[in-house]
């Protein structure tokens, strides 16, 4: 009787959270039909023909798409193995550092840019990289000729990666450097009277410590693969730089909503949704085997 | 023991120091920028000091009606935003943390749970609903479709399981509902972890923009990103391309450069002022269970 009570209880404060899941994210994804449909909005999903994988076809044949596939595998792909060096080397590197002051100053600055939004900072660096902008500035001292950094194909995908990494790599350095702080002393001082010297223990105390924690944030990142970073890419692109900088929600968006190809932007959104599944389900299955990770 | 001073440890702080640097940099800059006066701004002779103190910038904003009162829309989105998320999230995580013994439809929640984090219909058929339901330029079609984060609910949830059943059973055995449990013994203990959450989707939604942008039609109830981004979209940079520098210069003089940068600082201001709790509940959270006394 009072279980019975309890499990009630129970699956009522599960409700307003599964009601609002399923009206706005279970719901949508019977609209993925559309991906399958001629859709016009006139007729509705239920008077809209059907026309089986054409959407996905085109979506192979136009050469923007294809090339909005490359930007993100490229920009995505650059972000996620960066996104892992240069945090974990500057954990590593603050870790040597003695003075507490000096850290925790490092440590509040660095984390900051974080929870700036990509509108903010895109004004930033619109401002830096400009014509008159810092970043001309600074290569001017080396005699470099001035370049317009966020209109040039040549520079647009390394700023998008570099500002990314600028972003977030504050917060993966504070998760790094607290997974160092949990390491026994213990073992310095044996190293120590074993006579390792910095690099010994960097190499064979510190890095093999926080394998495992680098191999986890890893494996979830693998999820982002065909994430560039709509947010980011959506405030600094522009029509001169969609050959390297358009990425597949970029595309999506422009084609769903600004064109309103309902249909064709549904499936490319669908064929996203789909390759990221597997990657995630696939990183989380390996997260779980080499790392005895269950998050659930 | 003589302190030697190391070539190593010298390299060591001068490259963090450099990173810190470059963190920081952008950030100096823009502020540097709001306080200029126009043409030094436009001109590129800003570095980091204001070169022609004054505030106009700021004095454009305090002018700017519409810039008050999308900042008063995203306030409102957050409160609401951020407590529903919040809310809800611990309700679901209470039954959550329970076995599966204790709890039977636990593994039924759990796959719609985790299959809603990994796949979604998509930005075209979620618009299409929002429009659908009528929210289409609502403060609930900015609060709604992200009320539910699994993400925060799985992190509370196992914090919750980290609370030792005795507590719960010398509870239950007074007669208290589980209501009453998760209300006087959970949420007190975890406090550190759900001011975690609260303040990171409090800063979700403080920086959201697209939404804005999609399902908001009126001025009057557009939040601050996105009429800020609206404002300042490809500041003329398109139209810079293959241009001689002086009719460059021009281009530029048309846009304002310190009253952009001025929007950027202030709208940073909430952010900054709720900082020293994000990065204190961030490290609590981080390092709970992890720290050996």
């Amino acid at each position: 009787m009072q279980n019975k009570l309890q499990q009630r209880y129970y699956h009522l404060m599960m409700m307003p959270g599964v009601v609002l899941l399923i009206i706005f994210n279970i719901i949508p994804m019977f609209g993925l039909i559309l991906a399958f449909q001629k859709f016009v909005p006139a007729k509705g999903v239920f008077g809209s023909s059907f026309v089986g994988l054409y959407n996905f076809k085109l979506l192979f044949m136009y050469s923007a798409a294809k090339q909005a596939i490359l930007n993100t595998l490229i920009i995505a792909s650059a972000k996620i193995v960066l996104g892992v060096i240069v945090p974990v080397s500057f954990a590593v590197l603050l870790n040597e550092v003695k003075s507490v002051f000096f850290k925790r100053t490092v440590q509040t600055i660095i984390y900051l840019p974080n929870f700036l939004s990509w509108v903010i900072l895109a004004i930033m660096f619109n401002n830096i990289f400009s014509y008159n902008g810092i970043a001309n500035k600074f290569i001017a001292l080396f005699n470099a000729e001035p370049q317009l950094f966020m209109v040039s194909n040549r520079y647009f995908r390394q700023i998008l990666i570099g500002t990314d990494v600028w972003k977030t790599f504050g917060y993966g350095a504070i998760i790094y450097l607290a997974a160092i702080t949990t390491i026994d002393p213990n073992m310095y001082e044996a190293a120590a009277i074993d006579g390792a010297g910095r690099w010994r223990r960097i190499f064979h105390i510190v890095l093999p410590s926080i394998a495992p924690i680098v191999v986890l944030m890893t494996l979830l990142s693998l999820g982002n693969i065909l994430n560039a970073g709509f947010d980011q890419v959506y405030n600094m692109y522009s029509t001169l730089v969609y050959e390297t900088g358009d990425i597949i929600d970029t595309y999506v968006y422009r084609m769903g909503l600004e064109k309103l190809q309902y249909s064709f932007g549904t499936a490319v959104g669908l064929f996203k949704s789909v390759v990221s599944f597997i990657l995630l389900a696939s990183a989380y299955k390996l997260a779980q085997h080499f790392t005895d990770y269950s998050f659930f | 023991m003589v302190k030697r001073i190391n070539f190593a440890d010298i390299i060591i702080h001068f490259v963090i120091f450099l990173m810190m640097l470059i963190c920081i940099i952008p950030i100096l800059n823009t502020i540097a920028i709001s306080l200029s006066n126009k043409t030094s701004a436009m001109l590129g002779e800003v570095y980091f000091i204001p070169i022609g103190f004054n505030l106009s910038g700021y004095q454009e904003i305090l002018d700017d009606s519409r810039f008050f009162n999308a900042f008063g829309v995203s306030v409102l989105r957050v409160i609401l935003g951020a407590g529903l998320s919040t809310v809800v999230s611990v309700l679901m995580a209470y039954p959550m943390s329970k076995s599966k013994l204790r709890f039977r439809k636990r593994k039924l929640y759990l796959w719609l749970l985790v299959f809603t984090m990994l796949f979604n219909g998509g930005l075209v058929p979620n618009f299409l609903l929002v429009k659908n339901l009528g929210l289409l330029d609502t403060i609930w079609a900015l609060v709604l479709p992200c009320s539910v984060s699994v993400f925060n609910t799985l992190v509370i949830m196992n914090f919750f399981r980290g609370i030792p059943d005795s507590l719960e059973e010398s509870a239950m055995i007074d007669g208290a509902t589980p209501l009453r449990i998760l209300w006087q013994i959970y949420i007190p203990l975890a406090k550190a972890s759900i001011a975690t959450i609260l303040l990171f989707s409090a800063v979700y939604h403080w920086n959201s923009f697209f939404d804005g942008k999609i399902y908001i039609n009126s001025a009057d109830k557009i939040p601050l990103q996105t009429y800020i981004q609206s404002l300042s979209f490809n500041i003329s940079v398109t139209a810079m391309q293959n241009l001689d520098p002086e009719t460059l210069q021009k281009k530029l003089e048309m846009s304002n450069l310190t009253f952009s940068a001025a929007k950027a600082i202030v709208s940073m201001i909430p952010i900054v002022m709720i900082y020293p709790f994000l990065q204190r509940y961030f490290i609590v959270g981080m390092t709970m269970g992890a720290v050996k006394e």
